[in-house]
Order: C-alpha cells, then sequence, then structure tokens
C-alpha cells in the first residue's frame, strides 16, 4: 500500500503511509501505542477507507469498500483477541460465511467438518473440527483462526499482537506455523510489541511513529537500540513543561501492592505536589493497579499508607473520602451519566457535603457547580442541561470538575490527553501543572512519551504487571522508558 | 433532562385532555368532576404501583413481580384480617407494607448478590410468590363477609370529597417526587441507570440503589395488596393478574426510558392516568374489552417509537455540537 492517510475528525491517526508486504516473508510493524498500527489493520482489513492513498495487490490498485472486499481480495487477520464464536463448532468458525455447499444449497456439514479437518491437521493440530470453540484454548482459538485465514486462501495474514497471550511453549507452536506459512508464499504482517520474538521470526520492519512511517529495512541488519530510537525519535524537549513545584513531604505509600490476577508488588511514594507518571505498554497493569488504587477492584495484599496513617480502601467511596479521586480514560463511557443535567453531574460525588442533614440541597449543587463551571471556563446555556447536550470538550471539563469538587489530595489520571487534539492538550498540561502547583499530587498514566517526560518529576514504569523500575525527572529519557516498559536491557 | 421531557409531559397531559374532551362528546356526563374525580380513584393503585415500578426501571431495571406481591400479600392481610378480626388495622397495613418490601428486597439480594439479570428474576419472584399466595390459600378465596368492615371501609371514606384511596394515592406521588428529587438515593437510582459505570466512579453503589429500588417498589406493591382487596372486597391467587404489565406500560407511556436513568414522577402519573382514562372511556362509549386491550397496546408501541425518536434527536444533537466544536476551538 502507498500514501495512505486516514484522518478523524481533529485527529490524523495515519499520513501518507507506505508499506510493502512480500510474499514468504514476515514484515514486522513497531510502534508505540496511538502509532497509528491498528489503524493500518483497520484499513487492510476494510473495516475503515483511507482518506487518500490506495492499496495495490499484485501491483494492481484494489479499493476494500467493506470487511468483505478484503477478504476477497485475500487478506486476513487474525486480532489480539480472536474474533470467533464462542457457541459455533470449530468447522463453523472456519467456513462461516464461505460454507461448502450440497446441491440443494443447504450446508454440506460433512464437507466442511473433513476440510477443516484438514487444514488443521497442515497446521499439526488434531483439534476435532466438531467440538465448540469455547472448550479450546487461546492457543488453539489462534489455531482456527489461522486455519480460517487458510480457508478463504488468503495471500496476505495479518497478525495483531498474537503473542499477547499465549505462553513460551505456544508461541513457540505459532511460530512454526508462522514458518510453515511463509513457505506457502504468504505475506505477512506481525504486529508485536516484544523485540526479541520479532527478531525471531520477522524478515522486514516498519516503525510507525505518529501516524508516520519513519523507518523501513532487513530487521536482521538493524540493531535494537536503532529501531528503539526510530520509536521515540523526536524532538522531546519541553514541550509539555511542568512549572516548578516544590516537592512537600510523602502524602500516599503504596507498599507491595498485589492483586489476583493484574499486578504484583507495587510499590511507590507520592509526595505533596509531585506528578507521578506511569508509563507501560497496553495491558501492563497501569490501570488496573489505579483503579484498586481508587477501590473499584480489591488488591490481594499491600499497604496503602495517606499522611502517615494505614488506610484501608474497599470502595471508591473509601476512596473519595480519603481524598483519592480516579478520572478514568474513557471519560465519555465512565464519567458522566449522560441524561444528567450537568450541575447533577458536578456533585454526584460530592453529595455529602451539598446535602443537609441527609436531604439534597438544589441551591448548594448549583453554587458547587458553578464555581467549576467558571474556573474550567465550562460553556452551556445553563447548568440545568443534560450533559449529552454538551459538546466533547466540554463534557470533559464537566468531568474534570466534577472531581476537583469533592477537593481531593490525590488525583489520578488516566490517559488525561488521549483522544484531544494538541491545542487542547497543551492547555490540559497548563491546568495539570497548575493543580501540582496548588499542592495536589498526581499519578499521571499516559502512553505518550513526550508528555510523561516533559510533565512527570517521577515514571514508574510497568511491565506485564510488574514495576519495571522507577526514574527520576533528570533520568527519563524516551530510550530509557521504552526499553524498560519492553523488557530488553 | 427538564426541557425535553417537561415538553414530553405536556403533551401527554395536552393528549388526555383532549381525550377526555372527545369521549364527553360520546357519552354525556364523562367530563363532569365526579366522573374524573373517579376515574382517578379507579387509576390510584395502578399510580402507587407504577411510582415503584418507575424507580426499579429507572435503576436500568425491571419489577416483574409486583402484581405477584400485590396479590400475597393482599391473600396473607385478607386470611389475618378473616382470622383475627381484633386484630389493629394500622397493624394489618404497617404488615403488608413490610411483607411487600420483604418480597422486594428478595428480589433486590438477587440482582444485587448474585448478580441475575432483573428480567429473570422478577419473572421467577412472579411464578413463585403466586404459587405463595396459592399455598398460603389453599386456593379458596376470602369474601367480603369475612372481613372485618374497617379493613373494608377504610380506602372508601370519604374525606373532603375524596376517598382515602385517592388521597393516599396523592401523598404517595407527593413523598415519591420528594425521594427521587430530594434525596441521595434518588439521585443515586438516576445515576446507577444513567450511567451505572459513571456511578461507580463517583462513590455510589449501583447495586445498592437497584436493591433499594427494589425493596421500595415492593413496599408499596405490599400496600396496594391492602387496598386491592378491601377495595374489590375479596382475596384469591389470581388478582391483579397481569397488572405488572400495565404498570411497566404506564412508566413506558410516561416517558421512562426503559434503559433507564431517564424519566419524572409526574410522566409516570400522567401515564397511569392515561391509561385509566381509557380503560374507563372505552366501555360507556361501546368498545369491547377485547378492542380495549389491543388499543392499550397500540398505545404502548406508539409510546415506545415516540420515546426512541426523542432519544435519536438527543445523538444527533451530539455530533452537531461536535461539529460547532470544530469550529470554536
Amino acid at each position: 500500500m502507498r500514501g495512505i492517510s486516514q484522518i478523524f475528525p481533529g485527529v490524523k491517526a495515519l499520513d501518507g503511509v507506505s508499506i510493502s508486504l512480500y510474499p514468504g516473508k514476515v514484515t514486522a510493524l513497531i510502534g508505540e501505542n496511538g502509532a497509528g498500527k491498528s489503524t493500518l489493520v483497520k484499513i487492510l482489513t476494510g473495516i475503515y477507507r483511507p482518506n487518500e492513498g490506495e492499496i495495490l495487490v499484485d501491483g494492481k490498485p484494489t479499493a476494500f469498500a467493506h470487511a468483505q472486499a478484503a477478504i476477497d481480495a485475500g487478506v486476513t487477520a487474525i486480532h489480539q483477541e480472536t474474533v470467533l464464536f464462542d457457541e459455533l463448532t470449530v468447522a463453523e468458525n472456519i467456513f462461516l460465511g464461505h460454507a461448502p455447499r450440497t446441491s440443494w444449497r443447504t450446508i454440506d456439514w460433512k464437507r466442511m467438518n473433513s476440510r477443516s479437518k484438514e487444514l488443521l491437521q497442515s497446521l499439526e493440530s488434531a483439534i476435532d473440527p466438531t467440538i465448540r470453540l469455547k472448550d479450546l484454548s487461546i492457543a488453539q482459538r489462534h489455531l482456527v483462526a489461522i486455519a480460517r485465514a487458510l480457508s478463504i486462501e488468503a495471500r496476505i495474514v495479518i497478525m495483531d499482537e498474537p503473542t499477547a497471550a499465549l505462553s513460551r511453549k505456544e508461541i513457540d507452536d505459532l511460530f512454526r506455523i508462522v514458518e510453515g506459512l511463509k513457505t506457502k508464499g504468504k505475506a505477512i504482517l506481525f504486529i508485536s510489541h516484544k523485540f526479541d520474538e520479532l527478531y525471531e521470526i520477522a524478515d522486514n520492519f516498519v516503525v510507525f511513529r505518529d501516524g508516520r512511517a519513519v523507518g523501513h529495512g532487513e530487521l536482521k541488519s538493524t540493531p535494537q537500540d536503532e529501531i528503539v530510537r526510530m520509536m521515540v525519535g523526536r524532538d522531546v524537549g519541553n514541550a509539555f513543561p511542568k512549572g516548578a513545584v516544590a516537592l512537600g513531604d510523602a502524602v500516599l505509600e503504596v507498599e507491595k501492592y498485589c492483586h489476583r490476577t493484574e499486578f504484583r508488588d507495587i510499590s511507590f511514594k507520592l509526595r505533596r505536589g509531585e506528578i507521578l507518571g506511569i508509563y507501560g505498554l497496553i495491558g501492563a497493569g497501569r490501570s488496573e493497579l489505579c483503579q484498586s488504587l481508587f477501590g473499584i477492584t480489591r488488591p490481594l495484599s499491600g499497604r496503602l499508607t495517606l499522611d502517615g496513617r494505614e488506610i484501608q480502601v474497599r470502595s471508591p467511596q473509601d476512596a473519595i473520602g480519603a481524598g483519592i479521586v480516579y478520572v478514568p480514560e474513557e471519560r465519555g463511557r465512565h464519567g458522566l451519566a449522560l441524561p444528567m443535567p450537568i450541575y447533577q453531574n458536578m456533585s454526584l460525588p460530592s453529595l455529602g457535603r451539598t446535602s443537609r442533614k441527609g436531604f439534597l440541597k438544589a441551591a448548594n449543587e448549583f453554587a458547587l457547580a458553578r464555581k467549576y463551571a467558571e474556573r474550567l471556563d465550562l460553556r452551556a446555556a445553563a447548568l440545568s442541561v443534560p450533559v449529552g447536550t454538551l459538546s466533547g470538550g466540554n463534557q470533559q471539563k464537566v468531568v474534570i470538575g466534577k472531581w476537583l469538587a469533592t477537593q481531593p489530595k490525590i488525583i489520578i489520571l488516566d490517559e488525561p490527553t488521549k483522544g484531544i487534539d494538541i491545542g487542547s492538550k497543551a492547555a490540559g498540561h497548563g491546568f495539570i501543572s497548575e493543580l501540582a502547583a496548588e499542592g495536589l499530587s498526581i499519578i499521571m498514566i499516559s502512553s505518550e512519551l513526550p508528555e510523561i517526560i516533559g510533565m512527570a518529576d517521577r515514571v514508574l514504569v510497568m511491565k506485564e504487571g510488574l514495576s519495571a523500575g522507577l526514574f527520576n525527572r533528570e533520568e527519563l529519557t524516551p530510550e530509557t522508558l521504552v526499553r524498560a516498559a519492553t523488557g530488553n536491557a | 433532562m427538564p426541557r425535553i421531557l417537561k415538553r414530553r409531559e405536556t403533551l401527554l397531559a395536552i393528549i388526555i385532555i383532549v381525550m377526555i374532551a372527545g369521549f364527553a362528546t360520546r357519552a354525556a356526563g364523562f367530563a363532569e368532576p365526579a366522573n374524573l374525580a373517579n376515574i382517578f380513584n379507579d387509576t390510584s393503585i395502578l399510580i402507587i404501583l407504577a411510582l415503584g415500578q418507575m424507580t426499579v426501571i429507572l435503576t436500568k431495571s425491571i419489577d416483574l413481580s409486583v402484581a405477584a406481591n400485590l396479590a400475597f400479600t393482599g391473600m396473607a392481610v385478607a386470611m389475618l384480617d378473616a382470622a383475627y378480626p381484633g386484630l389493629p388495622l394500622a397493624l394489618l397495613i404497617v404488615l403488608a407494607v413490610g411483607i411487600g418490601a420483604a418480597l422486594g428486597a428478595i428480589n433486590g439480594f438477587l440482582v444485587w448478590l448474585l448478580q441475575i439479570p432483573p428480567i429473570v428474576v422478577t419473572l421467577g419472584t412472579l411464578t413463585i410468590y403466586r404459587g405463595m399466595a396459592f399455598v398460603l390459600s389453599g386456593g379458596s378465596w376470602v369474601n367480603a363477609h369475612q372481613m372485618t368492615p374497617d379493613f373494608l371501609n377504610l380506602p372508601r371514606f370519604p374525606v373532603l370529597g375524596l376517598p382515602i384511596l385517592s388521597w393516599l394515592a396523592i401523598a404517595i406521588v407527593l413523598m415519591m417526587w420528594f425521594v427521587l428529587t430530594r434525596t441521595p438515593f434518588g439521585r443515586a437510582a438516576y445515576a446507577s441507570g444513567g450511567n451505572p459505570t459513571a456511578a461507580v466512579y463517583a462513590g455510589i453503589d449501583v447495586g445498592r440503589s437497584r436493591f433499594l429500588a427494589f425493596v421500595l417498589s415492593g413496599a408499596l406493591a405490599g400496600l396496594s395488596g391492602y387496598l386491592w382487596v378491601s377495595r374489590y372486597a375479596v382475596a384469591y391467587v389470581d388478582i391483579a393478574a397481569g397488572f405488572e404489565l400495565d404498570s411497566v406500560a404506564a412508566c413506558v407511556i410516561g416517558g421512562i426510558s426503559i434503559a433507564g436513568g431517564i424519566g419524572s414522577v409526574i410522566g409516570t402519573v400522567l401515564g397511569a392516568l392515561f391509561l385509566g382514562v381509557i380503560k374507563n372511556a372505552l366501555p360507556v362509549i361501546g368498545i369491547s374489552p377485547f378492542a380495549q386491550m389491543a388499543i392499550s397496546g397500540v398505545v404502548i408501541i406508539l409510546a415506545v417509537v415516540f420515546n426512541a425518536r426523542a432519544e435519536k434527536k438527543k445523538g444527533r444533537i451530539i455530533l452537531r455540537d461536535r461539529a460547532a466544536k470544530e469550529t470554536l476551538a
């Protein structure tokens, strides 16, 4: 494909990207979260249509009007979480949409099952095609997805982080299959964050950064450091400066925080006026850690000390009461009750303070909402209109206002500027600095290196649920963070 | 919520007035105050039940067991009154509310702690509560002559020209308006249905809000159990069969969103009155009961279509604003 651009309202997700895939070769697609990898996959599989550029298959321009068109052209994708049907049999999953028919136009079950068996055998797998998908392991499901790809005689196979949920042995099996696909002449696009795996399996690479292809070549002859530099290589400088704030004493102390399945042994201290960044790849357990600090989930073990006193956070009520608030990543979906008026959304976590003797006082709620609406420059016809009628930016202000109104000591921001255009981002960063200067302590989860390096006093890097290092401001470079997060020394 | 909804509620009020005027041209005296008071009194139990139902629906749940709860509670207090005529009426009423609340609490616990979908829970308890009414009574009836005069007469006792039943409905309307707009529980109910995830993040216990909504709905159903039995002067297993659907219909017609989080007390009251007017008017102008059911059904579907369209319009507003933001920013 050549010169592909994808423009979403307000955000350019892909900008003039060109990549080439060759039969019998594995091309690795590398990039940070949000670099545009998934957008490219969606374009290649016909889910999005590019605004510019063209896709050439065997040198012929092809347009994928919809997902079926991509399949017809021989492109198939195997996703991170396989998109298959749990309640259907293996054979049905493989042949869904193109099942062999009898002369009566009904489904030819016999042929479907025997063909499925053949396909699975060609993948060295003895899965019975008549059992239901839900009885298979994740690795086996991947095999079914690959068999499906083979059944439609796909020539281009996209694998979007296929190893994310696999154990080492299953990964070895998968790689053997990928080698098999290579010898069959399939062109493979392999997306992964793990360098060791990529060096094992890939021939070529393409690096994406901020929606642009910034480098490509032969993987074997390119050292890893160079690829890391391409991934992050930009002038980080002081694009998002945090104002100088004298850090106070430790406000929050987290010791040996563990969760049954999501994270283990996380410890850090948060000081007054500090911005602590948490960096890591998607699925590293960052949000899960913060959600348990906020009482959405319970930790298995660990101690939490606030202002020198040990506290128990069993529910969000406890956290809010203690002065810890959490602004979720999906602010639209998790932040607001859209049918409710602005003032009621704003006062929702603060009802204890605006109520008198257990009854709501609308006047107090309005006063509270007005105060924060003014501070945040919220534009609305009236504070009694439903939040759903506001623009996205103003909705965000309601979310922020609602949390500031609880007068927290610690505010946890999950990807605070995700999906916001550059101009609003700067304003957002200015505002976060202001809060820190007022003595609030901030935990900021971010996947954006310039943001986290510019804003954070210290950064905790997480990798696969574990702490992969705590870095001070002067140690922060894109390379150190990415290296810690991807786990290659 | 206010603007769109208020308009919808005024619209509904206007439709009801037009309907009454229309019926009055066919049946003289239909619009007489005495007849209107009669219709209101007839609809009182539906109003009380629908307000409980509404609270449950606001939290993104549904209570299909209200009518079965009513039947069981009604049977229980009627049998108690028949067996122990000496029991004070106040105690029986408190018992009715208490039994109803307990049955509602069972629904609430299953929804809250076991996380079973409300429609499944209450479909099950609907059958169970009816069955309990059968087991309790052995299938026999409690007739008027077995109940004490006080028990039977309280709801019809007139005060200032209206029977106590009507006054009770008015009092409960006021109480529910206060609970839903002036207490943290009411706010929590709206938030739990409007966006459960956001509610959790705001420190609201969504499960507990649902539980309380079911208890409230059960308590009102229990009270309705006594009112029904005394008003119709008979208790048997099948009283108010299918009435849970009327309570849901009143909510839907009144603009309560089945998806939760949207609706007002006044809407529910108007929705119930709308059904009440139709029920009272159609026999007067000579339409068969079967046609009545069909007409009620058509009205319910129209109301749902109307609600769905109103909600869709909201989506368009967001998009337009988004476009506006682009130029603003």
